[in-house]
């Protein structure tokens, strides 16, 4: 029976390259599939290309391509990656680039492209399409002047288009987190585009995937401490039946664990209604799966049902949204909550004497309940050896933001006693909102454009 | 019965989607996710919480991996690009939820404790 082996190469961007080495190295894997577009990751982006119109897409590019591409050519494994971002064309061009320095000719590198929807806003509301956001119901046109960027979500169907092309490595734009993982088990297992349960499992084997090693022992809030190297964590690598079932594990001789508990716990997260988890090439059913130990550090998953792809694709665009200031100081026993309550209203004073413009005062003590809020109880202070004080607000402009800044340092000789600076932790951050609709799928898709290059 | 902390019982993993912290919680055995699954409600998940979840909270069923899955609306300071908080992801809900005291019949933590499934 035919199988097909896949692995995780990165879960976001800024992702460590070591593991996937790992796979191409130790491992018989044929794809390694990246996952490099957080909801966020497109701001970032988009604030590259606004500097230099060449950027745009994840500049790790360079890493992967020099750590990976000679493992293309020597053992035939195909990279498939959403690195592209906002700008594929330009990640092709530095990935060829490496591949000549490496001498690598005869590579053939894929884009698929037709995801930015930025400057198709217009002729989209003109056919009708109603661009409101789906949470709040409000028109676009209350953020339209501050939009950054505009992408709908593609699925796997582009990229199994490139490996019919012949391509060795696939860079996207934005896609679904579980489109680089399917589509080479759509190519390699000649799955039909609606054959919705094999789809489904598919995708149940991208959203397991796609955060690298969070279910290989990362982030496991069982006996983590019992979870082995995660210095040297394996991330997960699938060995996939033509049926769909899959054995989940991870290139031998690497740390971190693959349990039914590390991959249940990552099979629910950030997953909505788990009866409907939709993406562009199917809806699944997760709650029908199986998930079964079927060997050290193997585990088997089975089962998903699939119902067929929705007529419209998600889009989300990010808008500018106003100023973050952000400043902390330290203070020590005795009375340290007590200090850092008085020093915050200190701050919040004299941010009001000044006249700052703010729309939030946020005040978090570290140390105390900045991470659990409410529900952590406050310990007895004489217990407490030392509280870091952040104080952040929001505002319309960076200047009225980077005003907050100015106040800790004068707390030192000002404030209570006992103090540390922290000038590393004073910034300012321009706030990104997202907004989200849905668009009928053909008018994105008759967009949808794949292109094959040689590395020559 | 006796007052056990979810720590001691569950797993959990939070994160987020907008403005929404979803958060998945396990439970070791049957017994303890049908027991969960009536002591574990939403408004017990919001009141844990407090102020720092301001909309509803829903809740799914996922009796295949013994999970209850809790989505908290408006739980993120507006979501994590705009969010002044320093978990602006929600990372940190699922470790918080396990504060959260309940009451649990002898014989249920009898068994886990002879399980080795307590911790």
């Amino acid at each position: 029976m035919k199988q097909v082996k896949v692995g995780a190469a990165q879960g976001f961007y800024g992702d460590i390259i070591e593991p996937a080495v790992d796979l191409a190295e130790k491992s018989d894997v044929q794809y390694l599939c990246f996952d490099c577009l957080a909801e966020l990751t497109l701001a970032i982006l988009q604030k590259d290309r606004q500097r230099d119109p060449s950027l745009g897409y994840t500049k790790d590019v360079t890493t992967t391509a020099r750590a990976l591409l000679p493992y293309v050519k020597r053992k035939g494994i195909k990279l498939i990656t959403n690195a592209g971002g906002l700008n594929p064309e330009g990640a092709r061009r530095e990935m060829v680039r490496i591949a000549q320095e490496l001498g690598l000719q005869g590579l053939r590198i894929a884009i698929a492209t037709g995801d930015d929807i930025l400057g198709r806003l217009d002729e989209l509301q003109a056919a009708g399409v109603d661009l409101s956001d789906r949470e709040t119901g409000q028109p676009l046109d209350a953020i339209r002047d501050r939009l950054l960027f505009a992408n709908a979500y593609l699925g796997a169907q582009p990229i199994v288009q490139a490996l019919r092309q012949g391509a060795d490595v696939v860079i996207t734009g934005r896609t679904t987190d579980t489109a680089q993982f399917l589509a080479p088990l759509i190519y390699e297992l000649g799955w039909a585009a609606d054959d919705w349960d094999r789809l489904a499992q598919g995708l149940v084997l991208g959203h397991l995937m796609e955060c690298s090693g969070q279910v290989t022992g990362g982030n496991f809030s069982g006996d983590w401490w019992n979870v082995p190297d995660l210095d040297r964590i394996g991330y997960p690598l699938a060995e996939v039946s033509e049926d769909g079932s899959f054995i989940l594990t991870k290139a031998p001789g690497t740390g971190g664990t693959v349990s039914v508990d590390t991959v249940r716990e990552q099979f629910l997260y950030e997953i909505h209604d788990p009866t409907t988890y939709v993406t562009p090439d199917a809806v699944a059913d997760l709650t029908a799966v199986r998930i079964e130990q079927a060997g050290p550090d193997r585990v088997r998953v089975s089962g998903a049902k699939g119902r067929p792809a929705p007529p419209t694709l998600k889009a989300v665009m990010g808008y500018r949204n106003g100023f973050m200031g952000s400043g902390m100081i330290g203070f020590a026993w005795p009375k340290a909550l007590t200090k850092a309550r008085r020093a915050a209203e200190i701050i919040r004073k004299q941010l009001d004497r000044l006249g700052v413009q703010y729309e939030e005062f946020w005040v978090d003590y570290l140390g105390v309940n900045a991470l659990h809020g409410p529900a952590a109880p406050i310990p007895d202070e004489d217990k407490i050896n030392e509280v870091f004080l952040r104080v952040s607000i929001r505002t319309k402009d960076r200047e009225q933001a980077a005003r907050l800044l100015r106040l800790f340092p004068p707390l030192v000789l000002n404030g209570p006693p006992g103090v540390a600076m922290m000038p590393f932790a004073a910034h300012t951050r321009e706030l990104i909102g997202l907004w989200t609709t849905l668009i009928p799928r053909e008018l994105v898709e008759e967009k949808v454009r794949v292109s094959v290059e040689e590395v020559g | 019965m006796a007052k056990v902390q979810l720590k001691d019982v569950v797993l959990a993993r939070s994160g987020d989607k907008g403005d929404t912290c979803d958060i998945s919680v396990f439970a070791p055995n049957e017994a303890v996710y049908e027991h969960l699954k009536r002591v574990l409600t939403p408004d017990v998940v919001k009141a844990h919480f407090g102020a720092w979840v301001e909309g509803p909270v829903e809740r799914f069923e996922v009796p295949n991996v013994l999970a209850l899955k809790f989505l908290c609306h408006g739980a993120l300071g507006g979501g994590a690009s705009s969010s002044l908080r320093l978990d602006n992801l929600g990372k940190c809900f699922g470790s918080n939820l396990m504060r959260l005291e309940i009451d649990m019949p002898d014989q249920l933590l009898n068994q886990l404790r002879a399980g080795g499934e307590h911790r």
